[in-house]
């Protein structure tokens, strides 16, 4: 395959960077105020996204309607962000700008995102503060009352606003309070415990949903003028990843399967510092806060069979292997490269722990210098957070860490407009293939989902309603409406028929395991070649031999897991072929072929400075691929360098 | 070597609630083995509905999300205490080292009749939202807001609400409370925006809403101090009482005549 696709149009607006934005919000068409009742919008996931795009375009006057499986909207895993959210309102005079913020966001992405939309995002940033700000989200303040800042994964500005370890849970908690506040005054209706399984289609425009009621097992249908998924990432892939447990790619899945194209699968972010998984049955990884590299030197001894503890380990017997490799970053290099050398160091047999699968993070030196006080007032929380699931006293002995699964850059591909390749179907938050190119920065999830739920989607979404004044939604009566609720009670049904005899959480950790040795930290081609067959082998077994106990018309857990298991066995196959075909390394997806000779990512701009896209064309063959062609007018082409 | 990882399994024994909707439910009991001290509580129940599931017995119905302590989903009352035994910790960070080899371990769903039984030991927590729908907001429309730093917040305002704003609606306050009230949960989200400048504007309607909400589903306070002891984020009481100061204040500032000030 070479070449651009015809069919992908980002619809970027003409005009220089820095007034795209600007110009395009004047030229759009624009739904008057009294013509709005009469639009329907869904919105599916209450996440930051979510919640902020239906609380925004409820008070704009749509009829929205909002849809969460969670029992409360305020329960959508946002709300598990501890670090915080750039924004560039430059309030420590320190040099920020929208142009910088920007600049590092292209750079850190490693080039692989789209330049207009990145400018959007950073423009927008700074309106996200002053918005949660109003709502009372309890940012961090200095003593004269004004807000605070840190700086942020290796950001050589102050820009990040945080609210104590728990930045996540507060915008949330604003979002939600204006979604809230929106369901009380009717413009919003809000559905709660209700699973979307299907997108609906009428003449190739989005047109509806069908749910699945977690509570009754009814599946019901949903008609709208647009439907917006903001349903986050597709992490749970792996099986062990710092997601929720019920995080899945479903509607995104489903969406893709009715003409949405998918793109950069490959892109998923590996966080370096979590902890390591202790038993067989551990069901997810915690993240420890990445601001403990700023005073934790990471290190494993250097006999492979140590069996000293850390602290009876003499200096010269220990390898700092980030401070040896990159004098200049040291232990702060940024994410990708610091979750790879570790990765490295326990393949090669020198992990730590009984398990042998982490290493040392080590705060002695820290301790000894600034005193234990100083460095729980710190980190105190995040000790003890560490000591509640280890059992060990990170004062005492080095916390042991190792990457996990955190964000994926990559999801459903849409348009300047967040609009999928589906007219009417649109794409926010981490459920679009965003704005974060190969690797995400610290602090810009936040961002993003906000930016598009408050600030994007609520504009764009008029251009494409205004076109629809006059024409009522297609009523659920339609046959399209009806074909797709009997496909969602059939598979709900033949999981519980199968009768298999293995659990859906034992299919659901063996695709985690195939996915995280092949399409994890580091691809090759034969690793993904293997990955592609062992899936689709593990895949068959798994329709064959799943085990679903009880019935369809009551909260049955297993029977909602055996449908968003079943769905991430497709996206783990389009996720090797996505990482197969992209010869080169770049961000969070590094082909072992493609480095350079100090073992850096090495990208191929000649002939891989573009978005891969897949287009589904039936169960039986493989997808196709299409090309969006990046271009780089602003932020020029250069090489990461952390030495 | 240091501890790092326990070689030691333990086998327990566990009554659990099971309840089918519609019907009255009842304990059965369950046996543990083979379970690693280093597991969460609910990897523990995992294992065990992995079991189950072998035996082609319906798992146990149980509802977590993040494992992490943030969420607020998890809510399991654990040998009759909510979120069982370790102070300031959810039930999806209680690790299994909390316990002994031999133990017996009760678990039952959450008890408050403001909370019916869904299945098993998923109970339906939809009045908290209520309370929140009622006023638990500052109104202020996308795009509305001026620069945020033309609002100072003094730094033990911002504090004290974000104190107040840790709370992660879980429930625990209202099944550990005698009266089954929601004075926690309220007051937490009620004074999270009353001692903001932000806030102001609302402050006596949204204390009257919310305050009268919370009425019409749960139980009365009467400071036994409960819900305190089984906060997993330790949400202090002292919010219960700026709120009744500001409930009882509410009434007369809320009266038309005399304006909000």
């Amino acid at each position: 395959m070479s070449g651009y696709s015809d069919v992908l149009d980002s619809k970027v607006p003409d005009g220089p960077i820095a007034d795209k934005w600007t110009n395009h919000k004047f030229d759009m068409k624009l739904v008057n105020p009294a013509n709005k009742r009469k639009f329907e919008v869904i919105v599916v996931g209450t996440g930051l996204a979510g919640a902020s795009a239906a609380a925004t375009m409820g008070e704009l006057g749509y009829k929205v309607k909002a849809f969460t499986f969670h029992d409360s909207p305020r329960r959508a895993h946002s709300i598990a962000a501890q670090g915080g959210i750039n924004a560039a309102k430059n309030y420590q005079n320190d040099g920020d700008s929208v142009h910088r913020l920007f600049y590092d966001t292209v750079k850190g992405g490693d080039y692989r995102s789209r330049e207009a939309n990145v400018h959007r995002l950073a423009e927008v940033s700074v309106n996200i503060i002053d918005q949660a700000a109003a709502q009372g989200v309890p940012f961090a303040r200095e003593y004269g009352g004004l807000l605070a800042n840190r700086s942020f994964g290796g950001a050589q500005v102050s820009r990040t606003f945080y609210a104590r370890g728990q930045t996540g849970q507060q915008l949330l908690l604003g979002a939600y309070s204006a979604l809230m506040r929106q369901v009380n005054e009717g413009g919003v209706e809000l559905f709660n415990r209700q699973e979307m399984l299907e997108l609906v289609t009428k003449d190739g425009e989005a047109c509806g949903i069908v749910c699945r009621d977690l509570i009754t097992g009814e599946i019901s249908t949903h008609s709208a003028h647009a439907v917006v998924l903001a349903t986050g990432g597709y992490g749970n892939v792996y099986y062990l990843s710092t997601n929720a447990m019920m995080c899945n790619t479903t509607a995104t899945w489903r969406a893709h399967r009715k003409g949405a194209f998918f793109a950069n699968p490959c892109y998923t972010q590996i966080h370096p510092t979590c902890i390591p998984s202790s038993d067989p049955f551990q069901s997810k990884l915690t993240l420890m806060s990445e601001s403990l590299r700023n005073d934790g030197r990471i290190w494993v001894p250097n006999n492979f069979d140590e069996t000293r503890a850390a602290a009876d380990i003499p200096e010269d017997e220990r390898d700092y292997y980030l401070e040896r490799k990159y004098p200049a970053f040291g232990n702060l290099v940024p994410r990708d490269v610091a979750s790879r050398n570790a990765k490295t160091v326990v393949d090669a047999g020198k992990g730590v722990g009984s398990l042998k699968n982490g290493v040392y993070l080590d705060f002695a030196a820290a301790i000894a210098r600034d005193g234990e006080d100083t460095i729980r007032a710190k980190y105190g929380n995040l000790f003890d957070m560490y000591q509640r699931i280890t059992g060990e006293n990170p004062y005492k002995q080095p916390m042991r860490i190792y990457p996990a699964t955190h964000y994926t850059m990559g999801g459903l591909w849409v348009d300047y407009h967040l609009s999928t390749t589906i007219p009417g179907c649109y794409a926010i938050g981490e459920a679009n293939f965003s704005d974060h190119g190969a690797n995400r920065l610290g602090a810009s999830a936040l961002m993003q989902g906000l930016a598009d739920g408050y600030f994007v989607l609520p504009y764009t979404i008029g251009n494409y309603l205004a076109e629809k004044l006059g024409s009522a939604p297609v009523p659920t009566s339609d046959p399209v409406f009806a074909e797709a609720q009997a496909d969602v009670t059939d598979r709900t049904n033949r999981w519980l028929s199968i009768n298999g005899t293995k659990s859906v959480d034992h299919y659901h950790r063996e695709l985690g395991k195939l996915v995280w040795d092949y399409i994890g930290m580091e691809r090759d081609k034969n690793g993904l070649e293997k990955a592609i067959s062992e899936i689709s082998s593990l895949e068959e077994e798994f329709h064959k031999n799943v085990r679903v106990l009880g019935s369809a018309d009551t909260l049955n857990q297993s029977l909602e897991k055996a449908g968003r298991v079943a769905d991430f066995f497709g996206l783990a196959k389009v996720k090797a072929r996505d990482a197969l075909v992209r010869e080169e390394s770049a961000g969070g997806h590094f082909r072992s072929e493609h480095q350079t000779e100090e073992g850096e990512a090495k990208r191929d701009d000649e002939n891989f400075k573009h978005v891969t896209a897949w287009e589904w064309t039936g169960e039986d063959s493989a997808q196709n691929e299409h090309r969006e062609e990046l271009t780089f007018d602003t932020v020029p082409l250069t090489q990461r360098s952390y030495k | 070597m240091e501890k790092t990882h326990s070689e030691k399994t333990m086998t327990l024994t566990l009554k659990v609630w099971r309840q089918e909707p519609g019907q009255t439910g009842g304990f059965q009991t369950y046996e543990a083995p083979g379970i690693s001290e280093d597991m969460s509580f609910l990897e523990m129940l995992d294992v065990v509905n992995e079991r189950l599931i072998e035996d082609g017995t319906p798992p146990i119905v149980f509802e977590s999300d993040c494992r992490e302590g943030i969420c607020g989903t998890c809510n399991l009352m654990i040998d009759g205490r909510a979120h069982g035994p370790e102070k300031a910790t959810a039930t999806c960070q209680l690790h299994m080292r909390s316990y002994n080899d031999g133990d017996h371990i009760t678990i039952e769903p959450w008890r408050a009749a403001s909370f019916p039984i869904i299945r098993d030991l998923a109970v339906d927590r939809s009045p908290l939202d209520a309370i929140q729908e009622a006023g638990g907001y500052i109104t202020a429309p996308t795009g509305s807001a001026s620069d945020a730093n033309l609002t100072p917040v003094p730094k033990p305002a911002a504090d004290a609400a974000m104190d107040a704003a840790a709370c992660i609606g879980c429930g625990a306050c209202v099944a550990a409370c005698p009266n089954s009230a929601a004075q926690l949960f309220t007051a937490a989200k009620v004074m999270h925006m009353n001692l903001l400048p932000q806030g102001q504007a609302e402050r006596w309607q949204r204390t009257e809403n919310m305050v009268e909400t919370m009425e019409e589903y749960f139980g009365s306070c009467t400071n036994h101090g409960e819900c305190h002891e089984a906060c997993p984020k330790e949400i202090s009481l002292d919010f219960i009482a700026m709120m009744n100061k500001d409930y009882v204040k509410s009434k007369i500032k809320n009266r038309k005549l005399s304006g909000q000030g």
